[in-house]
C-alpha cells in the first residue's frame, strides 16, 4: 500500500483551478519530490495532504486515511512543515518543541533533534529573536519532532546558509533511512536532485512529468549541452540540421547546443570536416534545471 | 494528543505568554485597582453621596473597576493576541497537529478571563483593606453575575476577532467598542447617578447590566434577573455571531 495516494485532485479559488486532476502515489520510505513553477498549485496539493483543505474532487489517502475525516488520526503519523507560519513570538524554542512533542503519542527526544538542527544554543530564545535560518530550523524540528511516519516539507532549506543546506539534507536522508516518507515540496533543483528518489513536475495544476531526477533529465529534450568558441565561423544551415537538436545559441562568437549524444558527434564530424578548431569545447550533462525549464515550457 | 477543547500543554504554554505581555499585566490586572486607590484617595469619595443612594463613591468605584478589568482583557487584550495567532499562521500550524487550533481558541479565552477575574479580586481585596469597602453581601449572586460578564466580555473579545483580518483593524475596532462598554459599566458616572432613562437604556448594554447586578449583589440583593437575563441573552447572541464568523486562518 502507498503511503500517500493522491489521484484526480482538484481545488479551485474562485472559479480558477488552481489543482486540476493530480495524481500521484508515494511509497513507503522514499523521498517524493514536487516541483513546478510559482503558483503552480503545488502548496495547495501539499496541503490537501495535510489536511488543511478540502478538496473540490478527488482522493487523498494518507496511510489509507482521508486526511480530512480521520484528520487526528492522520495528524498523529504526519510532521509538517508549512511554507508560511510562525510561532507565539514570545514562546522559547524550548518550549516550542516541549509543547509540540506532548501533541503526539510517542514524540521523539527533541534535544538530540535540537542539536542536529543547530538549536542547541538557542534553547532560551524567543521566537521573535531567531534569525530566518533558525526559525526555519525550528520548523523541521517540530515537523520531526511527533515521531511521525510522513513528513511533508514545503521549501524545507528556503532561508538557509549553504552549510545548514546542507546538514539539513543529510538530516532528511537519515530520517528516510529511518522508513519515514517524505514529501518534499522544492525550487531548489539541487536539492531535489540530491534528495529526491521520484519527482513530479506540476506546472498550471496538472502534472507535466513524473519520473525519476535521471529520467526527468533524460526523457527531456536536450540532455547534453555543448559549448565552444569555433576558430572560423560556421554555416548557420549546418548548425540547423545537426540531428535530435533541442536548442542553439550564439553568444559573442560563442555557440552552445544541447541536443543527444548523436548531436555531440555530428557537431565533431561538422568541425573536422571544415577544419575548424573548437577553443574551450565543454561538453557537459543538462541538469535537472534545464530538464524542468524543458519540461514546463513544453506545457504551457 | 486528543481533539479535547482544552489542551494542557497548550494552556499552561499561553498563561505563561500571558506573564510575558507587561501590557496586559498593567491594563488588566493592576490599573483598575491602582485607579480605585487614586479615587480612593480622594477625600470626597470616601464620603456618602444622595446621588448614590447613599453609597459612598469608592463604594460604587469597586464593581466599576472590576468591569474596567474585564472589557480591557475580552475587549482589548484577547482579540488582539488571537487575530495575531491567525495573522501569522500559528492557528494553521496547529490544524496539522492531533491538537485542533479551537485548544488555542480556549486557552485564550481561559488565561484572559482569569486574568479579568484575577483583576477583580484584586480590586475587592484593595477596596476592603485599603478603603473599607464590603465585600459583596451576596457573594454568590454577585460570583454569578461577575462570570457572565466574563463571558460576555470574552464573546466579545471572540467577534472583534471574527470581524478582524489584522491584528491593525483588532485594535481599531477594540478600541472603538472599548470606550462606549467603559461608559456604559459606569467609569465616568456610576450607573446609579446617571438620570433613569440614561440608565434604563444602559442597563439594555451588557456591562450596564453587568454593573447594576454587581451592585445589586454588592448591596445583598440577589442580582436581578432583568440583568442576568440580559447578560444571557449578550452571551448567547455574541458567542453565536463569533462562530458563525470566526475563520481559522
Amino acid at each position: 500500500m502507498s503511503v500517500i495516494e493522491v489521484s484526480e485532485l482538484r481545488k479551485s479559488y474562485g472559479g480558477r483551478a488552481v489543482v486540476d486532476g493530480v495524481s500521484f502515489a508515494v511509497e513507503e520510505g522514499e523521498i517524493f519530490g514536487i516541483l513546478g513553477p510559482n503558483g503552480a498549485g503545488k502548496t495547495t496539493t501539499v496541503e490537501c495532504v495535510e489536511g488543511l483543505r478540502v478538496p473540490d474532487a478527488g482522493r487523498v489517502r494518507v496511510t489509507g486515511l482521508d486526511p480530512i475525516a480521520d484528520h487526528e488520526k492522520v495528524a498523529r503519523v504526519l510532521g509538517a512543515q508549512l511554507q508560511e507560519s510562525e510561532l507565539q513570538a514570545k514562546l522559547t524554542v524550548r518550549e516550542a518543541l516541549e509543547l509540540y512533542a506532548s501533541f503526539y503519542p510517542s514524540p521523539a527526544d527533541w534535544r538530540p533533534l535540537a542539536e542536529r538542527l543547530g538549536l542547541a544554543e538557542k534553547l532560551t530564545t524567543r521566537f521573535a529573536k531567531l534569525s530566518g535560518g533558525q526559525k526555519q530550523r525550528l520548523f523541521i524540528a517540530l515537523a520531526l519532532v511527533g515521531n511521525p511516519r510522513v513528513v511533508v516539507l514545503d521549501e524545507l532549506t528556503t532561508g538557509l546558509d549553504p552549510r545548514a543546506r546542507r546538514d539539513t539534507w543529510q538530516l532528511i536522508e537519515d530520517v528516510r533511512a529511518g522508513g519515514v516518507t517524505v514529501l518534499l515540496v522544492t525550487h531548489f533543483m539541487e536539492e531535489a536532485q540530491r534528495l529526491c528518489d521520484r519527482i513530479a513536475v506540476i506546472d498550471g495544476g496538472r502534472i507535466a512529468a513524473l519520473d525519476t531526477p535521471d529520467g526527468l533529465i533524460r526523457r527531456s529534450a536536450g540532455s547534453t549541452v555543448i559549448s565552444f568558441t569555433p576558430s572560423a565561423p560556421l554555416d548557420e544551415g549546418d548548425l540547423n540540421a545537426l540531428p535530435e537538436l533541442a536548442s542553439l545559441a550564439h553568444k559573442d562568437g560563442r555557440i552552445t547546443l544541447s541536443g543527444t549524444d548523436a548531436t555531440v558527434n555530428a557537431v565533431i564530424t561538422l568541425l573536422a570536416r571544415h577544419h575548424i578548431t573548437a577553443h574551450q569545447l565543454r561538453v557537459t550533462d543538462a541538469t535537472l534545471d534545464d530538464a524542468f525549464l524543458d519540461l514546463t515550457e513544453a506545457a504551457s | 494528543m486528543s481533539s479535547a477543547l482544552v489542551n494542557p500543554g497548550v494552556l499552561r504554554a499561553e498563561l505563561r505568554l500571558l506573564r510575558r505581555e507587561p501590557g496586559i499585566i498593567f491594563w488588566v490586572l493592576l490599573f483598575p485597582t491602582l485607579l480605585l486607590a487614586i479615587l480612593g484617595s480622594i477625600p470626597s469619595f470616601r464620603h456618602s453621596s444622595h446621588d448614590l443612594g447613599d453609597l459612598r463613591p469608592i463604594d460604587a468605584y469597586v464593581p466599576i473597576a472590576v468591569l474596567i478589568g474585564l472589557i480591557t482583557s475580552g475587549v482589548q487584550g484577547m482579540p488582539q493576541s488571537l487575530t495575531g495567532y491567525r495573522e501569522r499562521g500559528i492557528l494553521r500550524r496547529m490544524s496539522t497537529t492531533p491538537v485542533r487550533p479551537a485548544a488555542l481558541l480556549t486557552a485564550q479565552m481561559l488565561v484572559y478571563g482569569g486574568a479579568a477575574l484575577v483583576s477583580a479580586l484584586l480590586a475587592l481585596t484593595v477596596g476592603r483593606l485599603a478603603f473599607d469597602v464590603t465585600l459583596p453581601r451576596q457573594p454568590f449572586g454577585y460570583a454569578v453575575a461577575l462570570l457572565l460578564s466574563v463571558i460576555v466580555a470574552l464573546a466579545l473579545g471572540a467577534v472583534i476577532s471574527a470581524l478582524s483580518r489584522t491584528t491593525k483593524i483588532a485594535g481599531a475596532i477594540g478600541s472603538a467598542v472599548f470606550f462606549p462598554m467603559m461608559f456604559c459599566a459606569g467609569v465616568w458616572l456610576p450607573v446609579q447617578a446617571m438620570p433613569h432613562t440614561l440608565a434604563e437604556i444602559v442597563g439594555y448594554t451588557p456591562f450596564g447590566a453587568a454593573a447594576q447586578a454587581l451592585d445589586q449583589a454588592a448591596a445583598g440583593h440577589w442580582p436581578g434577573w432583568s440583568h442576568l437575563g440580559v447578560l444571557a441573552a449578550w452571551a448567547v447572541l455574541l458567542t453565536r455571531v463569533a462562530s458563525r464568523w470566526f475563520r481559522w486562518e
